[in-house]
């Protein structure tokens, strides 16, 4: 295998990331100030202007830290319910040349929540399930929407250091136009071009069939007269019957425009189950390396805005820094285990120089999809290039890890700066102490009630991902969607819920969420993970966002705790791995790790 | 004080911790403490287990046990950093038994009623030999107060009526004299039933910061609940059984039980080590204040510079010598008893050897009055022609007045001499005899050694000195500049101060200040943390948030240094005590699957002999450490001054990667012993 390819391209990746992080920061600063002014004012203003006076808005009214959270609220809840209505009835709505029927109650609720949460967590199985108009009205509004939100709750919360004895922290309602206007779809317009021309497709056409030149059996579930699953004696396992395939269908569709926003947004909902592994998705190298970089732009400016609002640039880096040190530390870690490969394929006699192939694209090899895998899920993405489930333990192990940080390595757009600075609020808190003074944050100081909701964010977080994996784990629902047994099997499950509650959206493939007989607790429950994971981060971190914003700020002097240096980025780091590692160590214990060491004794699942 | 010198390790001290130690078990005892209650609970739990684990008996037994001990050990630090502390407490109860004051009846003659019974504005008379009953102020009389059950020192105190020094502390003893003194304050609320029960730290109360903490370790216990919660049914799913026992054992290594069975041993002993220094902080948030302060408002006199002035040079007038000067300075000086005046006899002595001469012939000595502003003396006209003199030294304007009233004038370049001293900071003493101006005396200011060493450390540790002075501002420069503060405000009055700290806190600063007077109680009740000086008057003492027993104005900057010290320990021990959570699962989890999963046996690195050993081992090593940190917990950390990035790296170091080194290094001895003890 030839590394030094994969380290060019992994130099080119960061290089690219670095290049596009201060300019899209400033963009962002403009974006993000309602009486910002970008290059863009001449086109985009009228439309933010007519907008603002259909809606009724005032764009220079803020909001308190109650108010911005109620609106949030209220326009996800309104989102949520216009998804499931529009999935629910999609048979009856235009841009349906499959004609598919209207999705089930439980999974139209599971998808309209995955969503609204950005997590785009696919219990459907994409071009199967849903219309294009489906796809295009009732999931791309979020796909633009929970966004923006996203990156409003960020701003509102850099505002919250940045001001100071103030009572508002900024307007969600011109947060999330402004973004829209701005930022995504300007940004997504032109991406959407750029993947066209590397073959994307773009259309309304209904799919195509072609007639495959070697038929092959297959074995599927029997289906009765009203498509409804034929079950076995026990109620539970499906009626298999042989099939022979002879065509196969290809899906059509306006893909790049829902591509563009999907990776930028850090959405990762695919158009199609195989989401960008597909050829159509990701048709090129050159198309998945600017996926890659979309994925972490948005992030990564973030962390200059929160800088330079601030006004110390240095503390913007510093947390850049930790992320990348995070990021780059998965990397290499996933990638030196696929391409060790599967000791238990080698002793079959497939090459070792290869790696771990199973579950990957040939045409993007190990390198990239070890690192289109970490970049997914350090940032709540959750678009996959491989199929997770097939990586080597720890190869596997890696992208879940990042799920448990609390998808703060980069992030989710704008969830993953106000996740990592939970994180420095605590190691501020914890550390800060050590210089002798109490602990303070850019001049804040952090007192019993910010501690209290930086702790609330992290109990409901380990409480939603640990309980809800515990309960699938000894439930009979549970362990009839795995695809593994084992230590396999678990990870299958632990992988889930750390993907619904970090609002990432992955998956380990193999779990069947939506299963044939109809059982809905997959559904409920990974939706409940979603929305506690979305929403019991953003209402505690608006309420910090408030109270730092009506603290005093106190001015720096030599005893002042630094945010900025190689100290802060050190303790940063180990916080982050401390708390992930120390809340999730034994369920990973009990699920990849033991796995790791039964392959090396030679065991599969 | 008389418990003074007694340590921490003294053996009643411990022993009286050890039993405290297990009466604290006490279930409500423990509720202030979630992070010791849910160890509590588990050690109770544990000792369930007994009759139904199928554990071996002596293991559970040992995890029982030593989970007890956890809590034990835990009770035991508290107790010991509340030790000396009651030992002093009692020494001031006794202090004050059976106290009977004479209290004036309105007829104007006195009754003998218990001194408990005294209301505030009673009027009472106490004679030498007499314990005063009760705080209060003195209306009538002055007397000579030992205060040495409050202070622990043993020389008299002046107490008189009018003034600053009026306020008398009830327990002190009247030396000489009568007093009349009416009582300020309720019975059983005086200073000293305050001192008693904040050394006993009954009205302990937890500190912002403290209360911070606390909840962070306990989301840190929820947290932890919840992984050994999921934990069992994670283990049905791989089909290994973990055992109640082993659970319990893994919860509680996990939890912070160090520094939730430290933190409040921290927070007494922080107090403690003010009061060892004769400081009486009135609340811990006061002491956890200090630690904040930014910015010293600081007296010049007695803290920067030595109380008194000296003098440092003659100045002769011209066509006079210097010695004449200093013969007629020294000779004006001879009666003079302030410090001032013996420093210009020493100056004489020894740069033109004057000794100073014993007085043969009749004279008269004129001493200073706040009206002529001078002192002198006459001689008269001696048998061998020596003719009559009159010398007079004071303040220039004084003395410039009392020659010219003579006929006399001053020499321009004494004018010259006199502005230019006071420009350097000085106090310039003319000197005249007759109707003639002999020269000028120049007092200095004598800057304290290695202030300005100290205010530089104060620098770099971002704390900002402001020299408050009633010195006009060329003076005040002056000195400010030889002392190295970062500020001065000249010619102070109390208002100033006031707007002074006011300002600083509009600027998000944090401000100390030391003060005396009742013109200072509005400032020192301003202010962040106000000391008060013990000598000061009862509105002081009630207006600032400590007292100074020693009286020492200086003593701002180790309470500063103490507050400090009081956040950094905590900060050190909670950041170890979670570091110290990899290795213990690096002990426990393979210790608990390597049953089911044998092919795990390469993650014990520990190489720990046995998986009952490995968990075991962790928690013998969890409760031990508590112990082993009592000394550090009661002491503080190693405080030096020095910037926060330094400070930040050191600490980091020592606790943060020392804490995930040290009980891998722990564990495996325990390990080691049990095993080769049979244990485990």
């Amino acid at each position: 295998m030839n590394h030094s390819n994969a380290w060019l391209q992994f130099g080119l990746f960061v290089l690219s990331l670095v290049l596009v992080t201060k300019p899209l920061g400033l963009h962002l600063m403009q974006v993000l100030d309602v009486r910002g002014r970008t290059f863009l004012d001449p086109v985009v203003k009228p439309f933010e202007r007519i907008t603002y006076r259909l809606c009724g808005i005032d764009p220079e009214q803020e909001q308190s830290w109650i108010g911005y959270t109620l609106s949030l609220l209220m326009f996800s809840l309104v989102g949520l319910l216009f998804t499931y209505f529009v999935l629910r009835f999609q048979h009856l709505l235009p841009l349906n040349p499959q004609h598919l029927p209207g999705v089930e109650p439980d999974l139209a609720l599971n998808t309209a929540i995955s969503f609204t949460t950005n997590t785009n967590w696919q219990s459907y199985g994409g071009e199967g399930t849903l219309s294009a108009f489906s796809q295009m009205v009732g999931l791309a509004l979020h796909n633009f929407t929970s966004a923006a939100a996203g990156i409003g709750v960020a701003a509102a919360l850099v505002r919250g250091l940045a001001r100071h004895t103030a009572s508002t922290i900024g307007s969600f309602w011109t947060d999330l136009i402004r973004c829209t206007y701005y930022l995504f779809v300007p940004v997504c317009g032109v991406f959407a071009l750029v993947l066209v021309s590397q073959g994307m497709i773009q259309n309304f056409k209904p799919y195509d069939t072609a007639k495959v030149i070697d038929s092959t059996p297959i074995q599927v579930p029997k289906v009765d007269e009203k498509g409804q699953a034929v079950l076995a004696a026990d109620g539970r396992t499906p009626v298999l019957e042989k099939k022979t395939v002879e065509t196969q269908t290809i899906v059509q569709g306006p893909m790049a425009s829902q591509v563009a926003i999907k990776m930028f947004g850090t959405n990762g909902g695919g158009y199609t189950n195989a989401n960008a592994a597909h050829p159509f998705e990701n048709p090129t190298p050159l198309s998945n390396f600017l996926q890659m970089l979309s994925i972490f732009a948005i992030p990564s400016a973030l962390t200059y805005y929160l800088g330079r609002m601030v006004k110390n640039a240095r503390h913007g880096w510093a947390v850049w820094t930790t992320m990348f040190v995070l990021f780059v530390g998965g990397t290499l870690v996933a990638w030196k285990f696929e391409a060790a490969g599967n000791p238990i394929h080698q002793q079959a006699g497939v090459s070792a120089t290869d790696g771990n192939l199973e579950g990957k694209e040939v045409r993007f090899g190990v390198f990239n999809s070890a690192l289109f895998a970490t970049i997914t899920t350090d940032a709540s993405c959750g678009a996959v290039n491989a199929m997770h489930d097939s990586f080597t333990p720890i190869g596997g192990l890696v992208p879940l890890f990042n799920l448990q940080t609390g998808e703060v390595i980069f992030g989710g757009v704008g969830a993953g700066l106000y996740g990592m600075l939970i994180f420095v609020v605590l190691a501020v808190f914890i550390a800060g102490l050590m210089v002798g003074r109490t602990p303070e944050y850019l001049g804040k100081k952090i007192e019993a009630i910010d501690v209290k909701l930086v702790m609330l964010v992290l109990m409901a977080l380990a409480a939603a991902t640990l309980g809800l994996t515990a309960w699938a784990a000894v439930s009979p629902w549970g362990q009839a969607g795995l695809n593994n047994v084992g230590p396999h099997g678990f990870s299958e499950m632990l992988y889930a819920y750390s993907s619904a509650v970090g609002n990432n959206g992955s998956a380990f493939a193999g779990l069947t969420a939506n299963p044939a007989d109809g059982d809905v607790r997959y559904n409920l429950t990974l939706g409940g993970g979603m929305l506690i994971g979305r929403f019991f981060m953003i209402v505690p971190i608006l309420a910090l966002a408030g109270n730092l914003a009506s603290k005093k700020r106190l001015p720096a002097s030599a005893g002042t705790f630094r945010t900025e240096g190689l100290t802060f980025v050190v303790l940063l780091l180990g916080t982050v791995i401390l708390v992930g590692a120390l809340t999730h160590l034994p369920a990973l214990a009990v699920g990849p790790v033991v796995e790791h060491f039964l392959v090396k004794a030679g065991s599969l699942f | 004080m008389s418990s003074k010198t007694l340590s921490f390790f003294d053996r009643g001290i411990l022993s009286q911790a050890a039993a405290d130690a297990f009466r604290k078990l006490h279930p409500k005892a423990q509720l202030k403490n979630p992070v010791m209650f849910v160890t509590l609970v588990g050690a109770t739990l544990a000792f369930g287990q007994l009759f139904t684990s199928q554990d071996p008996l002596g293991y559970v037994l040992q995890i029982a046990f030593w989970l007890l001990f956890t809590v034990v050990f835990s009770n035991f630090a508290e107790s010991v950093a509340e030790g000396r502390g009651k030992a002093q407490a009692r020494a001031l109860r006794d202090s004050r038994r059976q106290l009977v004051a004479r209290r004036r009846r309105k007829d104007g003659t006195f009754e003998s009623v218990d001194a408990s019974q005294l209301q505030k504005g009673d009027v009472v008379s106490v004679t030498a030999r007499e314990t005063i009953p009760g705080d209060g102020e003195v209306i009538e009389g002055a007397a000579s107060v030992d205060e040495s059950a409050i202070t622990g020192e043993s020389a008299p105190v002046i107490r008189e009526a009018g003034g600053d020094r009026s306020a008398v502390t009830g327990g002190t003893l009247v030396l000489s004299d009568t007093l009349l003194i009416r009582v300020t304050t309720r019975p059983g609320e005086g200073f000293l039933d305050h001192m008693i029960s904040l050394v006993e730290g009954a009205t302990r109360q937890k500190t912002p910061n403290e209360l911070a903490l606390t909840i962070l370790l306990s989301s840190l216990t929820v947290i932890f609940l919840l992984v050994i919660l999921t934990l069992k049914p994670f283990g049905l799913y791989s089909q290994v059984t973990f055992s109640i026992t082993t659970l319990i054992a893994l919860l509680v290594c996990l939890i912070p039980t160090t520094i939730g069975g430290l933190l409040s041993a921290i927070g007494i002993a922080g107090m403690d080590r003010l009061l060892q220094r004769n400081v009486l902080a009135m609340s811990g948030r006061a002491v956890e204040a200090a630690g904040d302060i930014d910015v010293l408002l600081l007296d010049k006199t007695g803290t920067i510079t030595l109380g008194n002035r000296q003098a440092s040079d003659f100045v002769s007038a011209p066509g006079v010598g210097r010695d004449r000067l200093a013969e007629a300075a020294q000779l004006a000086s001879l009666a003079d008893e302030t410090p001032e005046g013996r420093s210009i006899v020493v100056l004489a002595k020894e740069k033109f050897n004057l000794r100073g001469r014993e007085l043969t012939t009749s004279h008269t000595f004129v001493p200073f009055t706040a009206q002529t502003r001078m002192s002198g003396i006459d001689l008269p006209a001696a048998g061998s022609g020596q003719p009559a003199r009159s010398i007079r030294k004071g303040a220039a304007d004084s003395v410039v007045r009392w020659i010219e009233s003579q006929g006399g004038t001053c020499p321009a370049e004494v004018r010259t001499a006199v502005d230019g001293i006071s420009r350097q900071g000085g106090t310039p003493l003319v000197v005249a005899e007759g109707r003639t101006v002999l020269g000028v005396i120049a007092l200095k200011d004598v800057v304290k050694g290695g202030i300005k060493e100290r205010f530089a450390q104060l620098r770099s540790m971002g704390i900002r000195t402001v020299m408050i002075t009633g010195d006009n501002p060329l003076t005040a420069a002056a000195i400010a500049a030889e002392a190295g503060v970062d500020d001065f405000l000249a010619q102070a009055t109390p208002e100033m101060k006031l707007a002074r700290i006011r300002a600083e806190q509009g600027a998000g600063h944090l401000v100390a200040m030391t003060g005396d007077g009742t013109n200072d109680a509005p400032a020192l009740a301003q202010a962040d943390v106000g000391v008060a000086m013990n000598t000061g008057t009862q509105a002081a003492k009630e207006a600032g948030n400590m007292v100074d027993l020693d009286s020492n104005p200086t003593k701002l900057i180790e309470i500063v240094e103490i507050g400090k010290q009081l956040l950094i320990t905590r900060g050190a021990l909670t950041t170890f005590s979670i570091a110290n959570d990899v290795a213990k699962y690096f002990a426990i989890i393979p210790a608990m699957l390597v049953g089911a999963f044998p092919a795990i046996a390469p993650l014990n690195i520990m190489g720990l002999k046995t998986p009952y050993s490995a968990i075991l081992s962790a928690v013998i090593f969890n409760a031990l450490v508590i112990v082993a940190l009592i000394p550090l917990a009661l002491k503080g950390v190693a405080y030096r001054p020095m910037g926060a990035a330094a400070m930040l790296r050191r600490n980091l170091l020592i606790y943060g990667l020392g804490g995930v080194l040290v009980p891998f290094v722990g564990i495996k001895l325990i390990d080691l012993l049990l095993t080769s003890l049979g244990l485990a």
